[in-house]
């Protein structure tokens, strides 16, 4: 046993942790989040060329990762400095190319910085729901028509991996195929808007656009990119929660009221060590969902089940805690505190929430 | 026992309803209705409307142009006015200044400020918080010395909510500070446009301004806006905080809110069938609803015990407690309920005549915002942990 990375991603990691914290400071962050765009192409190059986007993509398309530790070490580093460039649908989408072949062009200048991937499933009616989808594509599967819900940085892309229905009906896994769409296709229009978590975000519709079909019957690649993309948002928020603790620790060290710092009042305390417990907890549950990545779909899916729940259930108590033991001055915008709440709170609504999991993980349990 | 309100109470609720049906202007109660960002003007606006009526004051005693209601009455005309979605009533002025001004003021101060809060000459805002001071209020170390028929005031208050929009505060500040802390404060009015007041925003975690900082730089108070007795303002201060937190159980608030997430509940669907039909949602709702209605009975007790007065410290205590509570955790729920639809945030969707397309359903744009802001109920009015510090001490005579 050891629960110690590699040296090769440990030093992936340190060195993406400096440079984010070097040259993307909190103030840096929110002037890319609230620019037009809601991210910074350039960093995306810098980090890039650093072989950041290869390190979450496996040798068989020309990375040198993807595997469930490649994923973590980027997303807790990416956390740590609420990072809104598009690494989740780009990780996610590449994911889908790399699983079904080809595209081999396109990955390769995905990798080099020169092109960002978004990931187009969930729908109005989905609910997290992976099956409840209605895009539709014609007979020939060349073109899709619907409309594709809460896109992650979809106005960033240049390709946009797109899940439609080829056969079946909304609510059955089968009969969904996954298919390629070109930015400014015919027929696509993005409704874009700010996330209130920083970045954007948008909604998809796509009206007999064109489209090259990847994979015919594709649930269970969808199913593989969400896991891996439930991974990526545990590490990222396993990185927030740690963050949030040790700012929360150092405010209960420093913060005086009744003439002694508030960290000595023991109702605060226990809370405090609850709120360490829980985050221990759910680092775990990211480390079980990394190791699961390759395994057997029921054992898989029960880890990702098992992890989105525990950040989702513990990302709320870290957020609600850290605010409530701040005081009023963890209301402000002005603290980083504030926003790292925010985005971990949000992470709850990307991919299902701790509700949504806990029944996932019941009923993959019986089957 | 018996739970029924009399004949009397519900003709007097059959009457607020058909105010409101007629007086209460759609405009307004649609803003708040679908959570739109009200105006200084809109709060004015309802003001003006409850005060025609001679129903704004509903804490005061007739004399001083308050309903003289029953504790009974006052909480129907809570509830009815929160579920025809009615904004709040501004507190500062109505229910915290008021009853101190009642209860402690001069007969000069009664017949100037009183009249002046009703008819919305002066909007007040509440200066006790400061940097240093929050939970432990009484360390505060904003200065008042005497000279002549003035008070100079050197400091900082902070937190001031819709300080931005005020004429005036109501101010905690030392006048001695020799002996213990609570007994060298006082409580003084200060006038907003005096010469070295100044007001800086402070930007909560929502994006929303409404909160603020207030400086003083030798701040110059005629004698005659000290309320009470110099050094006795603590008492005032805490006689004051009793209404605060009454107001601050919400339970009229937290209704209309819990029927808003039942009805999204309703809408949106979840494997095939609505959200209010999934087991674990459904669960967390009952028991929001069980805890609710629990509280509105605690509540009717608390009031029923104490007709006539504010309630004792650590009754006010438990109702502040699971009060805020509830409505944290009905916003939280409704945020829940919005699955990847909480995510996108269109600011100007707040605002009065947005006519832009909705982001997913149209009730969708306020939810994340309403969820994080409301982290402030278990905050301020006396922290929720300071709540409890009242109550152990009133239990446990140590
Ligand atoms: C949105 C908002 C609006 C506000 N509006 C106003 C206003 O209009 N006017 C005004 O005067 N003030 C206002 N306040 C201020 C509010 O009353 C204070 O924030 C509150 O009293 C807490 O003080 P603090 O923020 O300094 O936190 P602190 O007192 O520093 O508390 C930090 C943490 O320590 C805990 N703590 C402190 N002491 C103890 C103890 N003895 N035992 C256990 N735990 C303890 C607290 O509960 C909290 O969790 C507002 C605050 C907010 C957030």
């Amino acid at each position: 046993m050891d629960f110690n990375h590699s040296d090769d991603r440990r030093m992936l990691a340190d060195m993406l942790g400096r440079y984010l914290q070097e040259r993307y400071a909190i103030d840096t962050r929110h002037a890319i989040s609230n620019s037009q765009a809601g991210w910074s192409s350039e960093h995306w190059s810098a980090l890039a060329d650093l072989g950041v986007i290869g390190a979450l993509f496996d040798e068989d398309v020309g990375g040198f990762g993807g595997t469930g530790f490649d994923i973590a070490v980027v997303f807790e580093q990416l956390g740590k400095a609420l990072a809104v460039e598009p690494f989740l649908g780009t990780m996610m989408a590449g994911r889908v190319l790399a699983r079904s072949g080809g595209q081999h062009a396109l990955m390769e200048k995905v990798m080099a910085g020169g092109s960002v991937l978004a990931f187009a499933h969930e729908e109005a009616e989905s609910h997290y729901d992976l099956a409840e989808i209605a895009m539709q594509a014609t007979a020939e599967g060349a073109t899709l028509t619907g409309t594709k819900s809460v896109v992650y940085q979809v106005e960033a892309a240049s390709h946009i991996v797109v899940s439609a229905r080829v056969a079946g009906s909304p609510g059955q896994e089968t009969g969904i195929g996954l298919f390629l769409v070109e930015a400014g296709a015919p027929g696509l229009a993005i409704r874009g808007y700010p996330m209130i978590d920083g970045g954007r975000g948008g909604e998809l519709t796509l009206s007999n656009t064109p489209a090259t079909l990847l994979a015919e019957d594709g649930f269970s690649l969808v199913e593989d990119a969400v896991a891996a993309g439930v991974v990526a948002l545990s590490w990222e928020a396993v990185g927030i929660m740690d963050r949030m603790k040790a700012d929360t620790l150092d405010y209960l060290r420093t913060r005086k009221q009744f003439g002694v710092p508030i960290g000595k009042f023991q109702a605060l305390q226990h809370r405090m060590a609850t709120v360490a417990l829980e985050i221990e907890q759910a680092r775990s549950a990211a480390i079980n969902a990394s190791v699961s990545l390759d395994d057997p779909r029921i054992k898989r899916e029960r880890a990702i089940s098992a992890a989105k729940y525990t950040i989702g259930r513990v990302g709320t108590l870290v957020v609600e805690e850290a605010i409530q033991l701040h005081g009023g001055i963890g209301m402000t915008w002005e603290l980083p505190l504030s926003h790292y709440a925010k985005r971990l709170t949000m992470i709850g609504h990307q991919f299902g929430d701790e509700d949504h999991h806990l029944a996932r993980f019941t009923a993959l349990s019986m089957a | 026992m018996n739970l029924d309100f009399t004949k009397a109470e519900e003709d007097f609720r059959a009457e607020v309803r058909d105010f409101l049906k007629e007086k209460l202007p759609k405009r307004i109660s649609e803003k708040v209705r679908t959570g739109q960002r009200l105006t200084k003007a809109d709060y004015e606006e309802w003001h003006a409307i409850l005060n025609e009526r001679g129903w704004l004051a509903t804490h005061w005693p007739k004399q001083y142009g308050g309903t003289g209601w029953s504790v009974a009455q006052a909480y129907i005309f809570d509830l009815e006015t929160a579920l025809a979605h009615a904004p709040r009533i501004v507190p500062f002025g109505l229910s915290m200044l008021g009853p101190v001004l009642i209860k402690y003021g001069s007969e000069e101060q009664k017949s100037y400020w009183l009249p002046r809060i009703l008819d919305g000459s002066d909007w007040w805002c509440q200066g006790y918080s400061e940097p240093g001071a929050g939970s432990d209020l009484a360390s505060l170390k904003t200065r008042a010395v005497r000279d002549g028929d003035h008070y100079v005031v050197n400091g900082q208050k902070t937190w001031t909510t819709l300080g931005q929009h005020a004429d005036m505060v109501f101010c905690l500040v030392r006048t001695a500070s020799d002996g213990k802390k609570q007994e060298g404060i006082s409580f003084l009015l200060i006038d907003m446009k005096t010469p070295g007041v100044e007001v800086r925003p402070i930007i909560l975690l929502d994006g929303e301004h409404e909160v603020n900082e207030v400086f003083f730089t030798n701040v110059r108070v005629p004698v005659e806006n000290l309320v009470g007795e110099e050094n006795k303002g603590w008492t005032y201060a805490k006689y004051l905080l009793t209404y605060e937190r009454m107001n601050i159980a919400g339970v009229g608030k937290a209704m209309a809110a819990f029927d808003h997430l039942r009805q999204i509940a309703r809408t949106q669907r979840k494997n095939g069938k609505p959200l209010a039909q999934d087991p674990l949602f459904a669960a967390r709702m009952a028991r929001v609803e069980i805890d609710l209605e629990n509280m509105k009975t605690t509540n009717l007790r608390v009031l029923a015990a104490s007709e006539g007065g504010p309630a004792s410290l650590e009754l006010g205590a438990m109702l502040k407690i699971r009060g805020t509570e509830i409505q944290q955790e009905i916003t939280s729920l409704t945020r829940r309920a919005l699955g990847p639809y909480a995510q996108p945030f269109v600011s100007e969707a707040l605002d009065e005549g947005y006519n832009g397309d909705p982001v997913g359903p149209d009730y969708a744009a306020p939810v994340a915002v309403d969820y994080l802001n409301n982290r402030k109920l278990s905050i301020f009015g006396g922290s929720n942990e300071i709540q409890r510090e009242i109550i152990t001490k009133a239990l446990l005579e140590l």
